[in-house]
């Protein structure tokens, strides 16, 4: 028999999930890495999903975002189907193994972003009642201006629908990404109390940071089971056992 | 009849309901039901009768119809993720086909609608209440004629059509030794969660026999009432 869907919060794994979450430029991927370079030197297994990751779902979005198909309701729409994908593959699994899972970005953001595009607060949350509750989520609170400086700097111009060009806000890019990131803001704010998010200065030095993270993390790793195997060192072992044998 | 609703309390931003001026009318059914027939039968009676019709099914959006076909080719969706994608495909069609059309005045003549997509959610042991939830952004159609059929009947509809095929014997559950057994069992299975819907959702039953035309005379005298009707 099938077995019956376990909804948000009622989930119970081994292992732990824990999640970032902020607005792009507010340092959070950086974050997440650090700590799991952290967690694998300390032994523990760990396992790493980003948004947008299931092979399945992955070419369906890319080509609706490439070809500005997406409405506010398709757009949350695929992206949950996605977010399910990488639920019923890459999260549930590990977190059953015991294994901690790290997760760049996660329905908060689903949450944020939908209803900046005015999708109906209550209809997303329920969308996701499917998730797994996460067993810690950081959200990495940073000002849009520091933020805007962070992403104008470096990397990639802004994207289309990051900047919520699709909602016709303004016909200029930097301006259409300041009045949508701040409703995205807006949101985030409002689930920090709502989902008892942990609220990490981003403006702080990546050290501070990192050392406030790992710190909370350490609290909530009692009981998991250190069980990570060092290939490597395994490997030379077995080398020098077997020359002399 | 007045304007269109959701059935849950929002549905897409920036759609103004009462610029819909066309109506809905869904056909739903279990597979080889004979729904796709009287979809073209109907079509073509409308039109006679000099109404505009779109009609459309299932799993063929320009959003995620490709990457639905090619998920299922590869049988590796998962339920939660098999639910959403079909909804998104829903949702794109709805959106982006139906409702432009019944702005423009068309017959909206739809081949399924959330009703396959939930009970098949459903059988896969997705939560009720969930189920619903996702899918209310759907517009209450016109009317909605439920094509009834027993599994007997149903069973030798199947052998003398394409026969038994993988996802319409939802091989997926593992319900069954064979395409048959599991056949049998989903289907039954399905025309439970249809049944339950019935009420609910102010199903017309029609009760499906092997004489088309009786069935499609019964159709039209169900379709007469709301043709006459202005929105």
């Amino acid at each position: 028999m099938t077995p019956t869907m376990k909804m948000y919060g009622k989930h119970r794994f081994p292992g732990k999930l824990f999640i970032v979450e902020g607005i792009d430029g507010s340092g959070k991927s950086t974050q997440i890495a650090l700590l799991q370079k952290w967690l694998e030197s300390e032994g523990y297994v760990t396992f790493f999903s980003e948004w947008n990751s299931s092979p399945l779902v992955r070419e369906v979005t890319r080509r609706g975002k490439k070809k500005q198909m997406l409405t506010p309701m398709t757009f949350s729409l695929i992206h949950a189907t996605d977010f399910a994908d990488r639920t019923e593959r890459h999260i549930i699994p590990p977190l059953k193994s015991g294994a901690l899972v790290l997760a760049d970005r996660y329905i908060y953001t689903a949450f944020a972003r939908d209803v900046a595009r005015g999708v109906d607060r209550n209809w997303v949350r329920g969308m996701y009642q499917f998730a797994v509750k996460p067993t810690l989520g950081f959200y990495f609170r940073i000002s849009l201006d520091e933020a805007m400086k962070r992403i104008l700097g470096g990397r990639d111009a802004i994207k289309f629908y990051e900047a919520g060009m699709d909602l016709k806000l303004s016909d200029d890019l930097e301006e259409s990404f300041r009045i949508f990131q701040s409703r995205i803001i807006e949101e985030y704010e409002k689930m920090v109390n709502e989902y008892g998010l942990v609220v990490i200065d981003a403006s702080l030095s990546i050290e501070e940071q990192q050392a406030q993270m790992r710190q909370i993390v350490l609290g909530a790793l009692a009981g998991t089971k250190k069980t990570r195997i060092r290939k490597w060192v395994d490997l030379s072992t077995m080398v020098k056992k077997g020359s002399q044998a | 009849m007045g304007r269109f609703e959701y059935y849950g309390e929002k549905g897409f931003p920036g759609v103004d309901l009462s610029e819909l001026k066309g109506k809905l009318i869904v056909i739903e059914g279990t597979d080889g039901v004979g729904r796709s027939t009287h979809t073209g039968l109907l079509k073509q009676w409308l039109e006679n009768n000099g109404h505009a019709v779109l009609d459309t099914g299932m799993t063929r959006s320009a959003l995620a119809g490709e990457g639905l076909k090619a998920a299922k080719t590869g049988h590796t969706l998962g339920g939660v993720t098999m639910t959403l994608f079909y909804a998104t495909d829903f949702a794109d069609r709805l959106e982006n086909e139906m409702i432009p059309a019944l702005r423009a005045g068309f017959i909206v003549l739809t081949d399924r609608y959330i009703y396959s997509l939930m009970a098949r959610a459903l059988v896969r042991g997705a939560d009720p209440e969930w189920v619903r939830q996702v899918h209310d952004f759907a517009l209450k159609p016109d009317i909605i004629v439920y094509l009834r059929v027993h599994i007997d009947e149903l069973i030798t509809r199947v052998v003398q059509g394409d026969g038994f095929n993988y996802w319409e014997s939802g091989m997926d559950l593992h319900l069954g030794e064979d395409l048959y057994d599991s056949f049998v069992e989903y289907q039954k299975r399905l025309l439970r969660e249809f049944e339950n819907m019935a009420a609910q959702y102010n199903f017309q039953v029609i009760e499906t026999s092997p004489n088309i035309e009786e069935v499609f005379e019964q159709i039209k005298d169900r379709l007469t009432p709301l043709l006459r009707t202005p929105r």
